[in-house]
């Protein structure tokens, strides 16, 4: 049932959606069975054979027609108190003067994540506490996304000018799938992300070692590759805590040799997969926002030594 | 036959007799115009059904590199823009005016001019959209278009003006199309032929009329606004300005979800001729098929946000606008039983029109039920945009929309062309689509319960995914030889096929009164009307259907 994330929920608001869908599955079935079965045997029972006599003329039944109004009136309405019932569970009213957890920004084609309480910046991979309801603050810095991670919660659309909030929780450790899934541009297709429950111990201390300012490099092609982030104006889009780089346009890299993917999930973090990705981003996410800034070999393998030891 | 009356009168004009291309051009007869609309609806559902074929390709494996992301992009932009703007729309509007007149006993439409106009406007439409191509690049911001993406500051090439300017010439041209039915509809009519006894194919031409007076001004209203934005910095839609990017949505689904039954509407009303012909039967519950069908065209405004669930509305609304949504089931399931019961106590003759017809009912009731789970806003919250959502409107649009046209198509092709088409090959078409379309379709509601989301031009290598995908593709390309099929047989048709006769399946409508094809003026002499059947009654004036009503 992994495979299929609907049906394998780890929250309660995911929990409500399956029962939900299995319910109204069932329902819709038999419906289906009814007409296919009913049509079926219209099929072969009333197939035109060689000297069957003339069709009887008929024009209708009112009664049934009442018959066929009702029933499926009767349930619709059924329908309508499950769909009641759900949407409190899935989207639970947010109480007054609750801070959000988080405050998640879509962007082409990547995800900004902030810890509100703790100030930890991350990217595509969220953390979570088990068993935490995470209230998220939605927002887009530019077009319409959509954050999905169906084992956790509902979707929402993450819409510039008009902020959303939603709910999500995993009662178990694990990692969970997520994607965009609005079409926001070319790359709508690499804006994956995961979410990484975790026991609080460990969430804990994973929130620690994000808060700490990254250790400056001590290999020596660990420093050429700091030196070229900055001589690149890589620092033009991103920030590492610790260094002159500050700016939001692009991922925090403060930390990414901690995360698991690069660029939306379209490659592995891997040196291997980030050389690659320094080198050609355009062949790994043709028209990300990411500039192919025509590295010699020497440099990329400098970079990944600088960015893997970024931990 | 003495009381044979007076075809309809329509506005005497005089055309002075050209041949060859130019009198194609300058034709404001409504059976060539009816022609040239099936004609380049035929020719955009190929181009449209090549769009879809290198989707396929690009998702036959995870990961593939056929074509780039922007070619992608502008492959689905422009499959779902041909297909329902320049292929189903124009090819039901094509068998209206084809056949509309000839049902209503009437000698042309009532403004034939006009007639001319939509259909020119919306060739026009059609030209300046696959312009794009050549000048600079097509659209690559979907068939929706959402704002901000749709704006020049993330949309900065042409293709999204040329999208703009083609939908408009196209909605304006439908527009007049819809009055022009409306009125010939209403003014037209033979005596004897009264509202109530209009065939169920001119029924829902005229609601799907009134669908299309109100709803096609919202999205030429909107592309007007997206326009002046793009050109003018408006910021009407973008956020960035102080604009709404909500709003165009909006704007776009209280068009786009009636233009949905615009879709289907006339495709009932093919259903609704060849289920009875085929089963030597009238309609069963002739009253609720066209009542049913007023009830759609009128709920169908009150449902556009179901298409925003994802959006963030409020509680209120999204119960609102889920139980608006739920109820379209009532009026669409009544529609299902009675052509069920048509056949009921039937002699039914399954010629390839008839299991079109057949197949329309499975097929359609499986869209009309995946339908209602999005209706449930709350399951609406995990299948939208996904590839779930794919399959729920291919089974309302192919398995309904264009199974109900290729049953018109067999239904009438021998009226207009004089021909029949083979039913031996007709079989094969039918049975290659049917599977082929399964085959691509069913799939993808377990493809995307399984969190594939639409529009991505390539997918991570996740368990069933690449399986699940290559059925789809392989299916793909059985419809795609299915559709060839169908075209070399209608070709074939044309010089080969068996003379069809008036009246080759022994219906009881007006059109098959009079030659196939019809000449100029349509009909010499109209039977007479005193019921739903007028042959039927004229072959049994003894069982005419008023005395059997009567007694």
């Amino acid at each position: 049932m992994d495979r299929i994330p609907v049906l394998a929920p780890v929250s309660p608001q995911a929990h409500a959606l399956s029962a939900l869908l299995i319910a109204v599955f069932f329902v819709l079935l038999a419906i289906f069975l009814l007409v296919t079965g009913l049509v079926t045997f219209m099929i072969i029972r009333y197939r035109d054979r060689p000297g069957a006599p003339e069709a009887r003329q008929i024009f209708g039944w009112n009664t049934l027609e009442v018959i066929w109004t009702l029933i499926p009136i009767g349930i619709l309405a059924i329908f309508s108190v499950f769909m009641i019932s759900a949407d409190r569970a899935a989207d639970p009213l947010v109480p007054p003067g609750r801070i959000p957890d988080l405050q998640v920004v879509g962007h082409q084609w990547w995800w900004e994540i902030n810890y509100r309480a703790s100030g930890v910046v991350a990217a595509n991979e969220i953390h979570i506490p088990v068993g935490k309801p995470i209230l998220i603050d939605l927002r887009s810095a530019d077009v319409v996304h959509d954050f999905w991670a169906p084992r956790l919660g509902r979707k929402i659309d993450a819409v510039p000018g008009h902020p959303n909030m939603l709910w999500i929780e995993a009662d178990q450790p694990g990692t969970y799938m997520g994607e965009c899934a609005e079409f926001c541009g070319v790359e709508h297709t690499w804006m994956r992300f995961r979410v990484i429950a975790q026991n609080r111990g460990d969430f804990d201390a994973w929130q620690r070692t994000q808060l700490a300012t990254p250790l400056s490099p001590t290999a020596p092609d660990a420093i050429a590759g700091a030196k070229l982030f900055t001589d690149k104006t890589c620092v033009n889009c991103h920030a590492i805590a610790g260094t002159v780089a500050n700016q939001t346009v692009g991922p925090d890299l403060s930390h990414i040799a901690s995360r698991v993917m690069l660029a939306g999930e379209a490659a592995q973090n891997t040196p291997d997969e980030l050389f690659r990705w320094l080198k050609q981003p355009d062949v790994i996410k043709p028209q990300s926002h990411m500039p192919n800034f025509k590295l010699t070999d020497d440099e990329a393998r400098e970079l990944v030594a600088y960015l893997e030891g970024l931990k | 036959m003495s009381e044979m009356v007076e075809a309809g009168v329509a506005p005497a004009i005089v055309v002075p007799e050209r041949e060859g291309l130019l009198r194609w051009i300058t034709s404001v007869d409504h059976k060539e115009i009816g022609i040239l609309y099936i004609i380049s609806a035929m020719a955009f559902f190929l181009i449209g059904g090549l769009e879809a074929l290198v989707i396929r390709l690009q998702l036959l494996a995870p990961n593939f590199h056929i074509v780039s992301p922007e070619t992608f992009d502008q492959m689905f932009t422009m499959h779902g823009t041909t297909m329902i703007f320049l292929f189903v729309m124009p090819m039901l509007t094509g068998f209206s005016t084809y056949v509309v007149p000839l049902m209503i006993g009437a000698r042309d439409m009532a403004f034939p001019r006009l007639n001319a106009m939509s259909f020119w406007l919306q060739l026009f439409g059609g030209i300046i959209l696959y312009f794009s191509f050549v000048a600079g690049g097509a659209s690559s911001a979907g068939w929706f278009a959402y704002t901000p993406l749709s704006e020049k500051a993330y949309s900065s090439l042409p293709g999204v003006d040329f999208w703009i300017l083609g939908l408009a010439c196209i909605g304006i041209g439908t527009l007049a199309g819809a009055i022009n039915f409306a009125v010939t509809i209403i003014c037209l009519r033979v005596e004897g032929l009264t509202i109530r006894r209009l065939p169920l194919f001119v029924w829902m031409t005229l609601v799907n009329s009134f669908l299309m007076i109100f709803a096609l001004p919202l999205i030429n209203a909107a592309l007007a606004m997206l326009l002046i934005d793009r050109f003018f910095n408006a910021h009407v839609f973008d956020p960035a300005g102080g604009g709404s990017a909500i709003l165009w949505q909006h704007y776009f689904w209280s068009f786009g979800h009636p233009e949905v039954y615009i879709m289907i509407l006339p495709a009932f009303g093919i259903i609704s001729e060849v289920i009875p012909v085929f089963s030597r039967k009238p309609i069963y519950g002739y009253e609720f098929v066209a009542a049913s069908s007023v009830a759609i065209a009128f709920l169908s405004f009150t449902v556009w946000a179901h298409h925003m669930f994802a959006v963030g509305m409020s509680h209120v609304a999204n119960l609102a606008f889920g139980i608006a949504s739920m109820t379209i089931a009532v009026p669409t399931g009544i529609k299902i039983f009675n052509w069920t019961a048509t056949m009921y106590g039937g002699r039914i003759r399954f010629t390839t029109a008839m299991m079109f017809a057949t197949a329309f009912l499975i097929t359609f009731t499986i869209g009309g039920l995946s339908g209602i789970s999005f209706a449930i806003f709350p399951l609406d919250w995990q299948l939208t945009d996904t590839y779930y959502l794919v399959a729920h409107f291919h089974y309302v649009l192919f398995g309904g929309s264009v199974f109900g046209i290729f049953a018109g198509f067999y239904y009438w092709f021998p009226k207009i062309s004089g021909r029949l088409l083979s039913e031996r090959v007709g079989k094969w078409q039918f049975w290659l689509t049917f599977i082929g379309f399964n085959l691509t379709f069913f799939v993808q509601h377990i493809l995307g319960l399984a969190g594939m989301p639409r529009r991505v031009f390539t997918y991570p290598d996740l368990p069933g995914w690449h399986a699940m995908n290559a059925i789809s593709s392989i299916g793909a390309f059985m419809l795609g030889f299915a559709v060839l099929l169908f075209v070399w047989m209608i070709f074939e048709a044309l010089s080969n096929g068996e003379i069809a006769g008036d009246n080759p399946w022994e219906a009881w409508t007006l059109e098959w009164a009079t030659t196939s094809p019809p000449p100029p003026e349509n009909f010499e002499r109209v039977p007479p009307v005193h019921g739903r059947r007028p042959l039927w009654d004229l072959a049994h004036p003894e069982r005419a259907d008023e005395l059997v009503a009567r007694s």
